[in-house]
C-alpha cells in the first residue's frame, strides 16, 4: 500500500542520516555536499519547468469564468472572477496564491434525506491547507537566520511575533508546530475520506511524511535533543558564504534534519511540489475574459480542409432556385452552359 | 449493436448511491466494464470517410475487439506527445495535480453514478497514469509505484469510457486550487481516440452533416426554409401577423446564426419563433443563411480541427453576404466556442464592423473583435432602452426557474443577461439553490455529444443533480418551467424532467420573450407559442362571446 511505501521510504532516509551522519561520521558528505547538490538539483529543476511550461503556447483563449462576463455597460460584471483586464487578472491570481480563493469555495457533496445529493459548505481543506503552507512559509523565512550576518530584521520580527506565547526555553514557537499537524491533518484526511484515500498515491503521502519528519526533527532538536547552534550557524554561514566548514561536534540529529531538508529540495522539482511555479502559469485562471474584444491568435494554427460556398451552391443550386434562396451562379449563365450542352448533344 | 437497454426505476438509482463507499482494490487494478445504458454506439465509416478522419470501419464499443490499426499504440503516443507540446493547459494539468480531491465530488457524473472514475481528478489519472509511465523519468523507472501503467487495449478502453461520461462542463475546474479543466483533458483523449477512428455516432453523424449541408440535422436549403415558414404559419395563427424571413440575401445588416436543433424540434422550434417574431417587430434587417446553417459544433466533441472546419462557414457566409456584424442565438457549447475560439479559429472579415444595436444605438464593445452578439444581450439592451411592449402577464401561468448552461457559464460568463430578460417577461421566477446555479451550475447530463438515447442511464444519472435542484423549486413554489440558454437543453431537459420530476417543462428564454412581446397589429392572443390555449385570455374571450 501506498502510505506504508512511503513510510519506509522517510524511515530509509532517517536512517541512512543517522547511519552516514553518526556512524560513518560523513558530516562533510551530509552537511555540505548534499545541501549544495540538492538546491543545484532545486534550481535547475524548477527552472527548467517553468521554462518547459512557459514555452509550451496557449492555442486557445480558455479562462474559466467564475462570474459576470463585461458586456453591456449597466451590468455590473465580477472583476474577480471574470477579470477583463490585466490588472484584474493579476489581482484574481494574487487571491488564488496567497488566499487559495478557489479552495475557499468548496463544498461538501453528500447524500441528504430522501436520498438527495446536498451540497454543504466546506472549509477544513482550506484551512488545512492554508495552515500548512504558511506555517512552511514562516518556518522556510526564519531559517534565513542561519544565512545571515547579523539576523535580519524581517528574521527577527517573525521570531518576535512567532514566540509570543513565551512558553518554555527557548521559546516555544508556534508555526514549526503548526506546520506538523497541519501537516499531520492532511495527511490523516489522506487516510481517512475514502475518496481521496482512493486517489492517493505514494507521491501524495511520501512529501507528507517528509515534511512531517522535518518539522518532527527540528522540533526535537530545538526543544529536547539540544545541539550547539552557534556551531550550526558556523556550517549554515559557510555554506551561505561558499567557505563551507564542518565544525565538530554537531548533534547527528542536526544531520538528520538537513538530509530530510536536501531530500525534499531536491525531490521538488520532479514532483506534484512544483504546482508552485505551475499555479501561476494556469491558462483556467491567468487569462482575462475579454476574447470578444480582443482576438487570441493561435500561434501553430495551420489551415485545415473546408467545404466552401461555392462547393455547397454547385449541390444544391436546384434546390435553392426552386425554394426561390438567391443564388450566387447566374441564372442565364447556367442556361447558356446547359444551352451549349444541348447543343453539343 | 446491443439493444437499448431500459435505465432503471429513478429510486433504484439514488438508493445505490453512496459517496463513502469505493471498490476494493485500487483503482489502476479494476477492470473498465461498458454497461449497457452508459454509453454510446461507435460511429459508422461513412461518417468518418465524409470528412475525411482516419481509420474508418465497422466496429461496436460491446465487441471485444475493436479493430484498432496494428500501430494504434505509436499513433497514440505520438499524438498524445504532440499535443503536450502544443497546449500548455494539457502539460500543465498533467503536471501539477496534487491530488487534494477539491474537485472529487464535484462532477455531476460522479454524483450521479458513484462511480469513483467518475471523479474529474480520477478522470484524468487515468491518462496521467499513462503520461508518467511514457513522458516522465519517475514513472519510466518506478513504472506503478510512481503512479505510472502501460497502455493496453483495456486501458485504452477506459480511457475512451470514461471520456464519455465527461460532458466537457468544467465545474470541476471552478472548484481546483489551480485551474485544472478536466474538460481539457477529455478534450485530448477524445482527440486521441479519434486518431484512431473511435468516435461516437451521435457526434459524427451530426457533423458529417454539418460539414456538407451545413447543420447538424441535414436539413437541406429548402427544408430550412419551409421548416421556418412552417412557423410563420403558427406565428400567424398567434398573432394574425405575416412574417416574411429571407435567406441567403446579401445586403442585409446582420447574419443570424443559431443551433439547428431549434429548426427541428420541439420545444425549440418555439424559441426560433420567438426570434422570428422579435426581429420582425423590431424591422431588423437581418437574413438566415442556409449554408451557415448551424450555431452549434459537434466537431468540438471531436477534435479542436474538426471544430475549426465546421466553423469556417460562419465568418465566410458573413463575408459573402456583406452583413455588418452576427448575431448569434441560444445554445450552450456554440458560445463557448463563439466567445473563446471563434476569432481565434478563423479571422473575422474586413467587412464586418464592431457590433452596433439599429433599434438602440447601443455599441457592443465587448465583442468588438470577434463581431458576435449573443441574442439574450441583444435583447436585454432592448429592454433596458424601453424599446419592446412587453406583458409578462402572458406568462403568468408559468412558474419559471432558469437553468445556467455550463458553457455560458464557465466559458463566458453569462449570467445576468438572461436573468433580466426572464425577470422583464415573466412575473414568476425562482432561482435555484445557490450551490447549483450561474458559475456552479449543474450539467443537463447529455453535454458534449451525450445526448443519445441510447446512453439513456448514464444520462438521467448525469442528470440527477441538476433535476434534483428543479424539483426543490418545484416542490417549494410550483415552478414549472424550466427556462434555458442551449439548444442541448431544450432536447434532453424534457426527458430528463420527465424521468426525475414530472410536471416540469422545458422552454427557451425566447419563447417566454415571444409570449410577452406585444407586437403591432396583432390580434388578441388567445393562444401561447406553442398553440396552446392561454390561461386567463382565453376565458375572457369566452365570457366575451
Ligand atoms: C504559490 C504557492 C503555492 C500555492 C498557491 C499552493 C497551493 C496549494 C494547494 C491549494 C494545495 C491543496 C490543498 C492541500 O492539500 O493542502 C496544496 C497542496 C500541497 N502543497 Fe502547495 N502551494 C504553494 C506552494 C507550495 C510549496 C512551496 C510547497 C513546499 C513544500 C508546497 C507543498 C504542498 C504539499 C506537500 C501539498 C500536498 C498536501 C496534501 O497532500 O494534502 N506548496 N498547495
Ligand atoms: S482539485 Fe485540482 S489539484 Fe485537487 S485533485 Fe482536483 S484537479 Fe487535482
Ligand atoms: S468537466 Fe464536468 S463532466 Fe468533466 S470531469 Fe469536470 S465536472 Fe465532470
Amino acid at each position: 500500500m501506498g502510505v506504508w511505501f512511503s513510510f519506509w521510504v522517510v524511515v530509509g532516509l532517517i536512517l541512512v542520516a543517522l547511519i552516514g551522519a553518526g556512524l560513518l561520521n560523513l558530516s562533510v558528505i551530509f552537511g555540505v555536499v548534499f545541501p549544495y547538490l540538492a538546491l543545484v538539483v532545486f534550481l535547475v529543476g524548477l527552472i527548467y519547468r517553468v521554462v518547459q511550461w512557459g514555452k509550451t503556447p496557449v492555442p486557445f483563449h480558455i479562462p474559466t469564468t467564475c462570474g459576470q462576463q463585461k458586456s453591456l455597460s449597466w451590468i455590473k460584471y465580477s472583476k474577480l472572477e471574470s477579470p477583463a483586464t490585466g490588472w484584474e487578472v493579476f489581482l484574481r491570481m494574487f487571491l488564488e496564491v496567497v488566499a487559495f480563493r478557489s479552495l475557499f469555495r468548496n463544498l461538501r457533496t453528500e447524500m441528504g434525506p430522501g436520498f438527495r445529493p446536498v451540497y454543504g459548505s466546506s472549509k477544513w481543506l482550506w484551512l488545512g491547507g492554508i495552515a500548512f503552507h504558511y506555517s512552511f512559509l514562516i518556518v522556510f523565512l526564519r531559517h534565513l537566520r542561519f544565512f545571515t550576518q547579523p539576523p535580519s530584521k524581517l528574521v527577527s520580527i517573525i521570531d518576535s511575533f512567532d514566540g509570543f506565547l513565551q512558553i518554555g526555553h527557548p521559546h516555544l514557537q508556534l508555526t514549526g508546530v503548526v506546520l506538523f499537524f497541519a501537516a499531520l491533518y492532511l495527511f490523516l484526511r489522506r487516510l481517512y475520506i475514502p475518496q481521496v484515500r482512493y486517489i492517493s498515491l505514494p507521491a501524495d503521502y511520501f512529501p507528507l511524511l517528509l515534511i512531517m519528519g522535518i518539522a518532527g526533527s527540528g522540533i526535537l532538536m530545538r526543544y529536547f535533543i539540544k545541539t550547539d547552534i552557534t556551531k550550526v550557524k558556523e556550517l549554515t554561514m559557510g555554506l551561505a558564504t561558499f567557505h563551507p566548514k564542518v565544525p565538530e561536534g554537531i548533534g547527528v540529529i542536526f544531520y538528520v534534519h538537513i538530509f530530510l531538508v536536501s531530500v525534499l529540495f531536491a525531490y521538488f522539482p520532479f514532483s506534484k511540489l512544483v504546482h508552485l511555479g505551475g499555479v501561476f502559469l494556469s491558462p483556467t485562471r491567468n487569462l482575462a475574459n475579454n476574447s470578444r474584444m480582443k482576438r487570441h491568435i493561435n500561434p501553430w494554427d495551420y489551415p485545415v480542409k473546408v467545404h466552401t460556398y461555392e462547393e455547397y451552391e454547385e449541390e444544391f443550386r436546384e434546390k435553392m432556385k426552386m425554394a426561390g434562396i438567391p443564388v450566387e451562379k447566374d441564372i442565364e449563365e447556367e442556361e447558356t452552359e446547359e444551352k451549349e450542352q444541348e447543343e453539343k448533344e | 449493436m446491443a439493444k437499448a437497454a431500459k435505465p432503471p426505476k429513478p429510486e433504484e438509482i439514488t438508493k445505490t448511491l453512496d459517496y463513502r463507499k469505493t471498490p476494493k482494490g485500487p483503482w489502476i487494478d479494476t477492470k473498465v466494464e461498458f454497461r449497457p445504458g452508459m454509453y454510446c454506439y461507435g460511429t459508422r465509416p461513412k461518417y468518418l470517410e465524409e470528412v475525411d478522419m482516419p481509420n474508418p470501419r465497422e466496429w461496436s464499443t460491446s465487441d471485444e475487439d475493436w479493430k484498432l490499426p496494428e500501430n494504434w499504440k505509436e499513433i497514440f503516443l505520438e499524438g498524445m506527445e504532440d499535443r503536450l507540446r502544443k497546449h500548455r493547459s494539457f502539460r500543465l494539468f498533467m503536471d501539477i495535480c496534487v491530488r487534494c480531491g477539491a474537485c472529487a465530488d464535484k462532477c455531476h457524473f460522479y454524483i450521479g453514478t458513484g462511480d469513483p472514475k467518475n471523479m474529474p481528478v480520477l478522470r484524468a489519472e487515468l491518462l496521467r497514469s499513462i503520461y508518467r509511465r511514457y513522458f516522465t523519468t519517475g514513472g519510466k523507472l518506478l513504472k506503478r509505484t510512481a503512479g505510472a501503467r502501460e497502455l493496453t487495449e483495456e486501458v485504452f478502453k477506459e480511457l475512451w469510457y470514461y471520456a464519455y461520461q465527461c460532458t466537457e462542463c468544467r465545474r470541476c475546474s471552478v472548484f481546483c486550487p489551480y485551474g485544472i479543466d478536466t474538460a481539457e483533458i477529455t478534450i485530448m483523449v477524445r482527440e486521441l481516440v479519434n486518431l484512431l477512428g473511435c468516435n461516437t455516432d451521435w457526434i459524427m453523424g451530426p457533423v458529417a452533416n454539418c460539414y456538407h449541408k451545413g447543420n447538424h440535422l441535414g436539413l437541406e436549403p429548402h427544408t430550412i426554409q419551409s421548416n421556418i415558414e412552417m412557423m410563420c404559419d403558427d406565428i400567424e395563427e398567434i398573432t394574425g401577423i405575416r412574417i416574411e424571413p429571407t435567406f441567403n440575401r446579401k445586403g442585409a445588416e446582420i447574419l443570424f446564426v443559431t443551433p439547428s436543433g431549434d429548426l427541428f424540434a420541439v420545444p425549440g422550434v418555439y424559441t426560433a419563433m420567438g426570434y422570428l417574431m422579435l426581429f420582425h417587430e423590431l424591422g431588423l434587417d437581418y437574413t438566415w443563411s442556409t449554408y451557415a446553417s448551424e450555431g452549434g459544433n459537434f466537431g468540438f466533441f471531436t477534435s479542436l480541427e474538426m471544430a475549426k472546419r465546421l466553423y469556417y462557414k460562419v465568418y465566410a457566409e458573413a463575408e459573402r453576404l456583406g452583413v455588418k456584424f452576427i448575431i448569434g442565438g441560444e445554445c450552450g457549447h456554440m458560445w463557448r466556442l463563439w466567445h473563446q475560439y471563434l476569432a481565434t479559429f478563423w479571422k473575422p472579415p474586413e467587412n464586418l464592423e464592431t457590433p452596433k444595436s439599429p433599434i438602440t444605438g447601443t455599441v457592443f464593445e465587448h465583442a468588438s473583435a470577434s463581431k458576435v452578439v449573443h441574442v439574450v444581450e441583444f435583447t436585454a439592451d432592448l429592454i433596458r432602452h424601453g424599446k419592446l411592449k412587453l406583458d409578462p402577464s402572458r406568462n403568468d401561468h408559468l412558474r419559471v426557474t432558469f437553468h445556467d448552461s455550463c458553457n455560458t457559464s464557465r466559458g463566458m460568463g453569462f449570467f445576468e443577461e438572461p436573468r433580466y430578460v426572464i425577470k422583464n417577461v415573466c412575473n414568476h421566477f425562482y432561482e435555484m439553490p445557490e450551490n447549483t446555479i450561474r458559475e456552479k451550475t449543474f450539467c443537463c447530463g447529455s453535454g458534449s455529444g451525450l445526448n443519445a438515447s441510447e446512453n439513456m442511464e448514464l444520462r438521467m444519472r448525469g442528470g440527477l443533480p441538476r433535476a434534483n435542484a428543479v424539483r426543490y423549486v418545484h416542490e417549494k413554489y410550483g415552478v414549472n418551467m424550466l427556462a434555458n440558454v442551449c439548444a442541448i437543453d431544450r432536447a434532453a431537459l424534457p426527458t430528463l424532467m420527465q424521468y426525475w420530476v414530472p410536471g416540469v417543462e422545458v422552454c427557451g428564454v425566447h419563447e417566454l420573450v415571444g409570449n410577452a412581446l406585444v407586437m403591432t397589429g396583432e390580434k388578441k392572443r388567445t393562444m401561447d407559442l406553442r398553440l396552446e390555449p392561454l390561461p386567463g385570455f382565453e376565458e375572457e374571450e369566452e365570457e366575451e362571446e
